[in-house]
């Protein structure tokens, strides 16, 4: 690849990162609903399981977890789809940019807008949770190296359902089974602290899944995205 | 012309929509200072061979190139190719100065501010540059969509699908001298079109797929 080749891809990257950035900021309720929904769903839990501390704080871990993971797959299920309708799509695969670039950068912009925010208001619904604050140390860390492996399949999920009707719900079908290994790490690691063990192991196999995720999601999500609109 | 663009080949070309067979045998060439005007009734493959050599989609049969490279493996064909789609691909919540900057940083084309304006004003919407797209007419988000052509300075090849739709009279004019200009540059171009020529476009070849099999 030449030098004009690697630039191409900077500037599409950063051009499409940027756009999507300025486009949520002119709808910030849209930006803010991920994480209105990720903090509904995380206060049901004390209503359906009883408001006992002990209990809550057992479970907190992997409610936390499992609200992020639905969070995020609810809102990637529209990454593409506005793109895909008004012919913005077509142009971002036809630019000189590669379209693993594009991928990345719409991946990067989704956990802007949507994973960054979990992982900020996480300690505070953990606190909710009677969670001890070594363990809320350790959810947010996990939910850092957690939530961009969600972005980055959840974009995957939306380029394969894009232009179907009912995307929305095959995504979480097909895409939930692949965030599983995240969530086990992510939520271990909890367990793992909770019971005074090392949390070391939980953040290699979360670190390793986010990078084997960030090398080959977008490949795959490009790949979809050339069938789509074909 | 020497300094032109390289020919764009198609031999035997077949496209394929569902089971349908759209055309098929298709064979063309296009060289620079070449324009190239497609006709033909509603559903009859327009779109569809803009698309094969946009490399959008793929051929059932037969192949494209670009001067004798494979068109979708061709690096100077990805540069060199611009294509405008039956939809502006314009962000409705964006100004039409940031749609046309993002679509220009895109395509690696010159995205400084001043550019941008004068292509803009040379489009006729230089009173509408900060204004969102929602609030513009179709007739004028089509001109921010061709706005684009004037940021190209490179000859190329221009891919167009129903450029004038939605384009007032004087919208037609300035688009036939953007086109004209063009393809004296050493450009070529492609486009479809269901309206009759207007008085003003430049001469182009005619390529009537409702004369095919």
């Amino acid at each position: 690849m030449n030098d004009a080749g690697e630039h191409a891809h900077e500037l599409g990257f950063a051009a499409l990162f940027a756009r999507d950035l300025r486009l949520a900021s002119r709808r910030r309720i849209d930006a803010l609903l991920p994480l209105g929904f990720f903090g509904v769903a995380v206060s049901l839990f004390p209503f359906g399981v009883g408001p006992e501390p002990q209990m809550l704080r057992q479970i907190a871990a992997g409610v936390l977890w499992v609200s992020a993971l639905l969070a995020t797959m609810l809102s990637v299920a529209t990454l593409y789809s506005g793109d895909h309708a008004d012919g913005s799509l077509e142009q971002m695969l036809l630019s000189p940019c590669s379209p693993f670039a594009l991928a990345s950068a719409k991946a990067a912009a989704h956990w802007c807008l949507t994973g960054a925010p979990l992982v900020l208001g996480a300690p505070l619904f953990g606190v909710m949770m009677d969670m001890a604050p070594l363990s809320l140390a350790v959810l947010t860390a996990s939910l850092l190296l957690g939530t961009p492996i969600l972005s980055l399949l959840g974009g995957l999920g939306a380029a394969l359902t894009l232009g179907l009707r009912s995307g929305g719900v095959l995504l979480i079908l097909l895409i939930l089974p692949l965030a599983v290994p995240a969530l086990i790490f992510g939520a271990g690691a909890v367990g793992a602290s909770d019971a005074g063990l090392s949390v070391e192991g939980h953040f290699s196999l979360l670190g390793a899944l986010l990078l084997f995720t960030t090398l080959t999601a977008p490949w795959a999500t490009a790949a979809a995205l050339r069938i789509a609109v074909e | 012309m020497i300094a032109g663009v390289p020919d764009l080949q198609a031999n035997a070309l077949a496209c394929r929509r569902g089971r349908r067979l759209l055309f098929s045998g298709l064979d063309l060439r296009l060289s620079a200072g070449q324009g190239l005007w497609l006709r033909g009734r509603n559903g009859r493959g327009k779109t569809s061979l803009l698309r094969l050599a946009a490399g959008l989609a793929v051929p059932a049969a037969g192949e494209l190139r670009w001067g004798g490279e494979p068109l979708r493996r061709s690096a100077a064909f990805r540069r060199q190719r611009v294509w405008l789609g039956h939809h502006n691909a314009l962000k409705e919540d964006l100004s039409v100065t940031e749609n046309l900057a993002f679509l220009a940083r895109l395509q690696g084309r010159r995205h400084d501010s001043a550019s941008l304006a004068a292509a803009l004003a040379a489009a006729g919407m230089a009173e509408r540059a900060g204004a969102a797209v929602r609030t513009l007419s179709q007739g004028q988000r089509r001109r921010v969509a061709l706005a684009r052509l004037v940021l190209e300075d490179q000859p190329g090849l221009w891919l167009l699908d129903e450029p004038y739709d939605a384009l007032d009279v004087d919208g037609m004019a300035w688009l036939g001298g953007l086109i004209a200009a063009h393809l004296a540059r050493g450009g070529s171009l492609m486009f479809a079109s269901h309206l009759a020529a207007p008085a003003t476009a430049p001469v182009v070849d005619l390529l009537d797929l409702d004369g095919r099999e």
